[in-house]
């Protein structure tokens, strides 16, 4: 695995790269370890306090550790009416746990997720930014089974 | 029968998109070689007489924004792909079916404002637009098509907020996607304090064929306050749910039953909600309306980013505007009061009305709130939030009060 100061070290010169380093760090660990923000705001000269507001501003950025896979369920006004609350249902059952949550293995964290922009085909998850289109809850089993 | 026009979309599913040559065979980046022989201020006009109106949901003259560019060593030009409007995919279409004429249309503007250095915010939720951006990038500079003119491309993290011009730019310095106060507006003082150029995906589409084919074909196309194509995504309970570009005289009606293929499973229409999930709700009544700037805005509705949401007789308005308030409580980037209160307190009386717990007096109140949100927030996200709840009490008003105790 990657050190952090070096993913961190890589952007230092990009001109506003502290989003950019986060997303290459958030791909290598899944999240922004506290550690490598306190090392964002030395490298890029903010106060650490700037750096956390960074990293906690944006939805798809998390400071917590998730799951293997993020499994995003689409609740926007389009994906509501399509279904949205009914496949939420069915993952939180199959999952045991809540939105929010990490199942205990770390394999699954279940999320809700505003539009991403894919509403030909409601109602719509992601996992791992991947977008899956038309879900409904007796698909849920089968769409688990398949990520191993 | 209505037809499609298409500009924008004039080389979707006609070529491989990820292929430079294919656009250039297609005619591509003949435009950008014709304004290059051109003054630029020459090009600035030509953009301004075509009267091309910001299609990212504004509807300002393109040429005018450009107009208030003054001299400076470097200057910018952004283009907005954080498309984030519940029920809009045009911009990830336009991307994804043609690439290089966004390409050719930032260069264009970065030739009529003397900039050489584009950008393009991707939001967070395209990963793999930003893949396909960097690739088509990549082609164009080995071209040699795009000159001295660069383009870097930077992704958002799930942020609607950062559809705002003045947030985007604090987003591609880093900072937390808070919008600035205006003025000074980006023209002047924007990315990195430089006068900045901010357009949408859309919008910079369209230059290569205003330049191809000149101002006065634009501006004959569609409505004339509005000129040219409007990109459309629909959505909901609708038999297509497509992307479709058509000229801005175009119905609502035209739009849904012709387009569309009507309400789907033999249903019958209730609502539609154009513009994205800031947009107005329109009852059956208003589906003659022509969907440009001016007339959706003289019903009372939006054009928006173009999101048709549709919905059949049996939707619940109230439940559906209960989402959305929660969409912006959730999305207001906190910065001033009256966004991040109200967005708050609509959910939350939202939510009441919606479990039959809220008597006329919220009605009262959630008004007044909206009218504060309206006039006292400082971005259109908290001026626009309102915007669902006051179109249907208009429109709607007994789904709410058969909810009332």
């Amino acid at each position: 695995m990657a050190n952090y100061r070096d993913i961190i070290a890589s952007y230092q010169d990009k001109p506003g790269g502290i989003i950019e380093a986060y997303h290459a760090l958030q791909e290598e660990f899944n999240y922004i370890p506290r550690e490598a923000i306190d090392e964002v705001a030395r490298v890029f000269g903010v106060s650490e306090a700037q750096a956390y507001g960074v990293a906690t501003f944006y939805s798809y950025l998390s400071v917590e550790p998730r799951g293997k896979y993020i499994i995003r369920m689409c609740e926007s006004a389009p994906c509501h009416v399509a279904g949205a609350d009914e496949v939420i249902k069915a993952f939180e059952n199959h999952l045991g746990i809540k939105v929010g949550e990490t199942t205990a293995d770390g394999k699954f964290t279940l999320e809700l997720t505003q539009c991403i922009g894919q509403c030909q085909g409601i109602p719509v998850i992601t996992i791992n930014r991947v977008p899956y289109e038309g879900i409904s809850p007796d698909q849920v089993p089968m769409i688990l089974e398949k990520c191993k | 029968m209505a037809e499609e026009v298409r500009i924008v979309l004039r080389n979707a599913d006609k070529i491989d998109p990820n292929n430079v040559d294919d656009y250039i065979n297609a005619g591509g980046y003949q435009a950008l070689e014709k304004v290059r022989g051109m003054d630029p201020k020459a090009v600035i006009e030509e953009v301004k007489k075509a009267n091309v109106r910001g299609r990212g949901g504004a509807g300002f003259n393109a040429g005018l924004k450009w107009s208030f560019v003054p001299p400076a060593d470097v200057k910018y030009v952004v283009c907005n792909l954080d498309e984030g409007e519940p029920g809009t995919y045009k911009d990830r279409t336009i991307v994804q079916k043609d690439p290089q004429t966004v390409l050719e249309g930032m260069a264009i503007c970065g030739h009529a404002i003397g900039s050489k250095q584009g950008y393009i915010y991707c939001r967070g939720e395209y990963p793999y637009v930003v893949e396909q951006l960097n690739q088509a990038i990549d082609q164009a500079k080995a071209k040699g098509v795009l000159g001295d003119f660069d383009i870097e491309v930077r992704m958002g993290a799930g942020a609607y907020v950062c559809g705002e011009e003045t947030a985007l730019i604090e987003s591609i310095e880093g900072h937390r996607g808070e919008p600035r106060f205006k003025p000074p507006f980006p023209g002047v003082e924007g990315l990195w304090a430089k006068p900045t150029v901010v357009n949408n995906v859309e919008t910079f589409a369209n230059l290569p064929e205003i330049i191809n084919k000149g101002a006065d074909w634009f501006a004959s196309i569609g409505a004339p306050n509005y000129p040219g194509t409007k990109v459309l995504t629909l959505t909901g309970d609708v038999v297509n749910r497509v992307p479709i570009e058509v000229p801005t005289n175009t119905t609502i009606r035209e739009v849904i039953y012709e387009f569309g293929g009507g309400i789907r499973n033999g249903r019958k229409f209730k609502a539609v909600q154009i513009g994205g999930t800031s947009g107005g709700f329109i009852p059956e009544s208003l589906l003659d309306t022509p969907i440009d700037f001016d007339s959706m805005s003289s019903i009372g509705a939006t054009l928006g980013t173009g999101a048709v949401f549709i919905m059949d007789d049996t939707r619940d308005i109230v439940d559906i505007v209960t989402r959305i308030s929660k969409f912006f409580e959730h999305e207001s980037c906190g910065k001033c009061n009256p966004c991040r209160e109200g967005t708050f307190r609509c959910y939350e009386i939202m939510k009441k009305i919606n479990r039959g717990a809220a008597s006329a007096k919220d009605i009262d109140n959630i008004v007044l709130l909206a009218r504060v949100m309206q006039k006292a927030a400082l971005c259109g996200l908290g001026q626009a939030a309102p915007g669902p709840i006051m179109t249907t009490l208009q429109h709607f008003r007994h789904e709410y009060e058969r909810k009332l105790v």
